[in-house]
């Protein structure tokens, strides 16, 4: 998948993140190419989230350097000066960033339908018009094309989250963020989830996935980092890291989770 | 489920259902103890309103549609809805204000809260019906610099204006406590949600946590409103013409002030009960989403009932 000559999509050095005293980051170096599915996966406060959410900024980090597609993420480098991005400026890089939460995070007050034209009407000016045809293509795409009229309250988890995958798509990012999206889910539901991740794959899109579900990771993904203690404790190919890790931290992990 | 399924054979068989429990219910005899004295207390009370010719019922009737009282009715009516309408705008700007990062704009707003809800909204009311007494002119231009445009404070400072000002600067310190309930009430995870689109603080506030702080917003707002119409009877103070100045207009001639103040607690009973209802479908409206499925209007629920009656 990677193509040596372009620019990797994500590229972190030495990422250093505080949470007060707590350092949740401790060095964080990575590389993450054009149309791969890079899984993170460790124990909870691993800092796995945290370093997903500073990719968006959603997070601000306190030391090292991290670029999406070549620009600083929250800052303008001008000579050896760092001058921090307007607001305005971080929502706009927002917008080429997907992100699926957890607890899906839909708009209780929005239909399905509405959840997904939202952005693509109100942050990019588009026409409704267009945006629906566009937004009704995507519900249609994971499965949802008759749930368009129902509010997040009348779905199941598995629908929901996959509402939310369609509304980042909306937004037509190059880059996709997971942040376990399947954690929430009745093990039943995990699957139609899955499903629709594997064939956003299957097309190209690159994606950042913090998961715990190592069947998707062994499967879809391309690399896959363990992280323990705010530090990367392997990276590799997921099945090698899978079926064959190195350290005892990914042993003694993955021996409880799979 | 398969045929054989024992907890589900007899009821798809059907000859085979249980005999439907019919038992004795239990007495409530100390329901009907209470419920007699009450109706005796009732009784009472009704015989001593209709008899007692000190309460003047043709009095109240006669002046129940005067065009005095109407007037009052109106003009308390106009009050209430300018009020509130001041209130909660600038409640909402407030609440916005002081959960801002700005330092600046949430003490202004901190500030504004301690003063308007530390001072008796009587006083403040007094104190805007005297203002043009202490301002020589009212001026907008550059300040300390020429103006553009003057005026006599007291062309500008009517009592409406006034009583306006009075009523609806006290509201907005109420309103932005319970507009800032509202909005801390919605869950963080929307505000990330909303950014990691890419929408911007004020964008986020507008569509996202708003709508969904209204849920929390309008309950409080329902009650602000009813109190207000009552709040407004202290314009009678600024010598106001709304209902209770009304009513005190006529009974302050004829001295029939308990009829008269019986006429005016008709007219805010109905009032507030106009009130109530709306609130009622307000709340209803932004429910949706919230709720699966929502709850039945009183209509709805007398339909059925009627509905049900003429099954059994």
């Amino acid at each position: 998948m990677t193509l040596g000559s372009r620019e990797p999509m994500v590229k972190a050095e030495k990422v250093h993140k505080r949470f007060g005293r707590v350092e949740v980051l401790q060095g964080i170096d990575l590389q993450v190419e054009v149309g791969q599915v890079f899984c993170l996966i460790g124990p909870s406060g691993s800092g796995k989230s945290t370093f997903l959410r500073c990719i968006n900024h959603l997070e601000k980090v306190n030391a090292g350097r991290l670029w999406v597609d070549g620009e600083l993420v929250g800052y303008r480098q001008s000579g050896d000066k760092l001058y921090e991005l307007r607001d305005r400026e971080v929502c706009q890089k927002r917008q080429e960033i997907g992100m699926v939460f957890q607890h899906f995070n839909l708009f209780p007050n929005m239909t399905a339908l509405g959840n997904v034209m939202e952005a693509p009407v109100r942050v990019k000016k588009e026409s409704k018009a267009a945006v629906r045809e566009r937004a009704l293509a995507l519900l249609d795409r994971v499965g949802l094309g008759d749930k368009c009229d129902n509010y997040p309250a009348q779905l199941s988890g598995g629908q929901q989250q996959r509402v939310a995958i369609a509304r980042a798509l909306a937004m037509q990012p190059k880059l996709m963020l997971f942040d376990e999206p399947t954690s929430a889910l009745d093990p039943e539901l995990v699957g139609e989830v899955l499903d629709v991740m594997r064939g956003l794959a299957e097309e190209g899109m690159t994606m950042i996935v913090v998961t715990h579900e190592m069947g998707f990771a062994r499967e879809a993904g391309d690399a896959l980092v363990f992280m323990d203690g705010g530090v990367v404790v392997e990276a590799g190919h997921p099945r090698e890291v899978i079926t064959n890790p190195q350290h005892d931290r990914t042993k003694s992990f993955l021996s409880k989770v799979l | 489920m398969a045929d054989g399924d024992p907890v589900f054979a007899g009821s798809t068989a059907g000859g085979t259902n249980p005999e439907v429990i019919e038992a004795i219910p239990v007495r409530h005899r100390g329901r009907w103890v209470a419920a007699a004295i009450i109706l005796v207390l009732i009784a009472q009370l009704i015989h001593w309103l209709v008899t007692d010719s000190a309460l003047e019922w043709d009095v109240v009737w006669h002046y129940l549609f005067s065009d005095q009282i109407l007037t009052g009715v109106v003009n308390t009516i106009k009050l209430t809805i300018i009020a509130m309408i001041i209130g909660v705008a600038l409640g909402v700007v407030l609440a916005v204000m002081r959960l801002s990062k700005n330092p600046i704009v949430s003490g202004v707003s901190w500030v504004y809260i301690w003063f308007f809800r530390g001072t008796p909204v009587l006083v403040q009311l007094i104190f805007w019906y005297n203002l043009p007494t202490v301002l020589r002119s009212i001026s907008l231009g550059v300040p300390f610099g020429p103006s553009w445009f003057a005026h006599d404070p007291k062309d500008l400072i009517t009592t409406l204006v006034a009583v306006c000002l009075g009523l609806g600067l006290n509201e907005a310190a109420y309103m932005a406590e319970i507009a800032r309930a509202g909005i801390l009430s919605v869950s963080e995870g929307q505000v990330e949600a909303a950014s990691a689109l890419g929408m911007t603080r004020l964008q986020s506030m507008r569509r996202i946590v708003l709508p969904q702080a209204m849920r929390v917003i309008i309950p409080p707002t329902g009650n602000e409103t009813i109190s207000m119409l009552k709040t407004t009877s202290l314009a009678v103070f600024v010598s106001y013409n709304e209902l209770l100045g009304a009513a005190t207009n006529i009974y302050s001639r004829t001295y029939q002030t308990i009829p008269l103040l019986i006429t005016a607690s008709i007219w805010y009973l109905f009032l507030t009960s106009i009130l109530t209802v709306g609130q009622y479908y307000l709340e209803r409206y932004y429910a949706r989403g919230a709720q699966r499925e929502l709850p039945p209007t009183p209509m709805q629920k007398l339909r059925w009932r009627l509905g049900r009656k003429e099954w059994s």
